[in-house]
């Protein structure tokens, strides 16, 4: 090295230069890659809802080229797998309508009414406890509920109305109604929460009570919050499917009365399941038909829910 | 003499209204009490059925048509199996792709799309997960009936549980400590991995250990894509004694779980095997309490714990 001191060694400098930018680029080319394989891990959901939509739509496509849609939604029985094969789909949905409906009068007045007291009137000890013993129990798996509906619901009831049948959607309903609880109890609640703290105050300086300013103000003004848990719950009830294919039976049953066994959409996805059923037969689109047939149900609810949400928003 | 009357109805009208609030208030407790009333009957009901069934034999033997020597070796094996694909594969998608939403993601309609889709997932109900997995993983890239379909669909259900957990914690990160990283001369990818992952963690566990107990004790999807409900021997071993030590043909194995075990039992006539159930039921409400507690208590120490 015998350069000239203030001489500007040109060479040596211009190789750094390049070393340097040649890391740059690499470096920006290893984020950019980075940033590729994030944005692929993301758009996996997007993937799922797809592959979702494309698998019912595809089996269910070929089913219905073998049974006419008007067949679909108007017969009144369901036996895909008799040689007198009938395909009424009003038959699982009256079941699982009538399941839903009473798993629903449960949670939803229960849950509303546990919500409204944890918000307004629970001391903060008793909220600290509950708050995380509602997500213990909604953490349950529902096979424990459906053991719990057949094993020891239903000969409770049986105690009280001895002619209820083993297998009945009451007792279903009932565990499923208890098994929603603790979404809309602690989404409901999560909504009444954020409500300001000004609004109860206003109302409590008008001098009402703690009850009149829940149910007239601190409600109302949740409401929003309030219906997506109802919808949630819905949801849940729909298509909740342990519980039912356990304690509800497996037989279709165009039945309203909640005393009676009967299949819903879910058991009967699970009944075929567990046969042997094989891949490509009659037998095994109807699943995909019933399971199209369930997220359509699912997504009205949830067009439903918001548009609710839309028209009773409160904004502060 | 009419004033002291309107004072004593006055008095009246709050009395009554007094009584009114604890009124309500004694049935919000009732309500509260109806919940957890029934959890503790559930609870105590498996375990009178189900404790005397708690042998070092049941966790060593395979299901029989005896049910006296029936155990749950091949479903607590097969469930281990299953969640562990789970998470492999549930785990890393979960952490970028909610790395990707809260530090990446430009405001634009795809992320708009991506964001109301996680949303929306959450509420499919499970055994329509089942059915995509049944067409798509089992008979469509042709997995089978095996661990890696059962691992696959689960890990696609606890997704969006992931995804919020993750997005929650590093959203929970001031942006100080962003600022500093890239004043240093960190890239956006060194920031993550350096800062906002190792921060985010103890969140992020938190939501993987919900999701998982979720998983365990999923039914639904797993009988949908054929798990078998009769199934007396082991998957290979993930180890063995020559080079390379490890394989993987345990997850094309056709398998069983514990609560597809606990429904086969459940749905047996005989009470013998109801007994089975529970204590099967037993087990599997532990494992998940168990989880949802560690959960739960995490999340209270890191509440109580992070000052920034």
């Amino acid at each position: 090295m015998s350069a000239v001191p203030g001489e500007i060694p040109a060479a040596p400098q211009s190789a750094a230069m390049t070393a340097r930018l040649a890391y740059r680029r690499s470096r920006i080319l290893r984020e950019k890659a980075i940033e590729l394989l994030l944005f692929l891990a993301a758009l996996v959901s997007v993937f799922t809802t797809v592959g979702i939509v494309y698998v019912l739509i595809k089996e269910s496509v070929v089913f219905f080229q073998h049974v006419p849609l008007l067949d679909f939604l108007t017969d009144t029985q369901w036996t895909p797998l008799f040689d007198d094969a009938h395909f009424g789909i009003l038959v699982l949905l009256s079941g699982t309508l009538t399941s839903s409906l009473v798993a629903l009068s449960i949670a939803i007045p229960l849950g509303t009414l546990i919500a409204i007291y944890l918000s307004e009137f629970a001391p903060f000890t008793v909220r600290e406890v509950a708050k995380p013993f509602l997500e213990l129990l909604g953490g349950v798996p529902t096979i424990i509920y459906g053991y719990f509906a057949l094993l020891f619901v239903t000969p409770l009831l049986q105690w009280f109305y001895p002619e209820l049948p083993g297998f009945n959607l009451l007792s279903a309903g009932i565990v499923m109604g208890i098994m929603i609880i603790p979404y809309v109890a602690s989404i409901s609640e999560d909504a009444m929460r954020a409500v300001p703290m000004s609004l109860r105050e206003g109302s409590y300086a008008m001098g009402a009570t703690r009850f009149q300013t829940a149910v007239k103000v601190v409600v109302p003004a949740a409401f929003s919050g309030i219906a997506a848990a109802y919808i949630l719950g819905i949801s849940r009830a729909v298509g909740e499917t342990m519980i039912l294919a356990v304690a509800a039976g497996m037989q279709p049953n165009l039945t309203m009365n909640p005393l009676e066994p009967a299949a819903t959409i879910t058991a009967y996805i699970v009944q075929v399941a567990l046969g042997d059923l094989p891949h490509g037969s009659i037998g095994y689109q109807t699943i995909f038909a019933a399971g199209l047939t369930l997220m359509l149900v699912t997504l009205a609810f949830n067009i439903a829910g918001h548009v609710l949400r839309k028209s009773f928003r409160e904004a502060y | 003499m009419a004033y002291a009357r309107d004072r004593r109805e006055i008095r009246a009208l709050i009395a009554s209204h007094k009584r009114w609030d604890l009124c309500f208030g004694l049935l919000g407790l009732l309500a509260l009490m109806v919940g957890v009333l029934t959890f503790v009957a559930l609870f105590v009901d498996m375990a009178i059925d189900g404790v005397p069934r708690l042998t070092l034999d049941f966790f060593t033997s395979f299901p029989s048509r005896r049910p006296a020597q029936a155990g749950i070796l091949s479903a607590w094996v097969g469930s281990c199996l299953v969640m562990l694909v789970t998470a492999a594969f549930a785990v890393p998608l979960g952490v970028a792709a909610g790395v990707y939403l809260e530090e990446y993601a430009p405001k634009n309609w795809v992320t708009d799309v991506i964001e109301i889709n996680i949303t929306n997932l959450a509420g499919v109900p499970s055994i329509v997960y089942g059915l995509l997995a049944l067409g798509l993983f089992v008979y469509q890239f042709g997995f089978g009936q095996s661990i890696l379909s059962a691992g696959l669909t689960l890990a696609l259900l606890i997704l969006p549980v992931v995804i919020v957990a993750t997005r929650e914690a590093i959203r929970a990160i001031p942006q100080g400590i962003r600022e500093g990283a890239y004043a240093l001369g960190g890239t956006q990818w060194q920031v993550c991995r350096d800062h906002i992952i190792p921060y985010s963690s103890a969140g992020i566990l938190t939501g993987v250990i919900i999701g998982m107990a979720r998983a365990i004790g999923e039914t639904a999807p797993v009988i949908t894509i054929g798990a078998l409900t009769f199934i007396a021997f082991l998957p290979p071993a993930p180890l063995k004694p020559e080079l390379p030590f490890v394989s993987f043909d345990w997850v094309m194995s056709p398998f069983s779980v514990m609560p597809i075990q606990m429904f086969n039992w459940t749905s047996r006539p005989e009470a013998a095997f109801h007994q089975n159930a529970a204590a099967a039921g037993f087990v599997l409400v532990l494992m998940t309490l168990a989880m949802n507690g560690l959960a739960i208590w995490l999340r209270y120490r890191l509440r109580k714990n992070i000052k920034w």
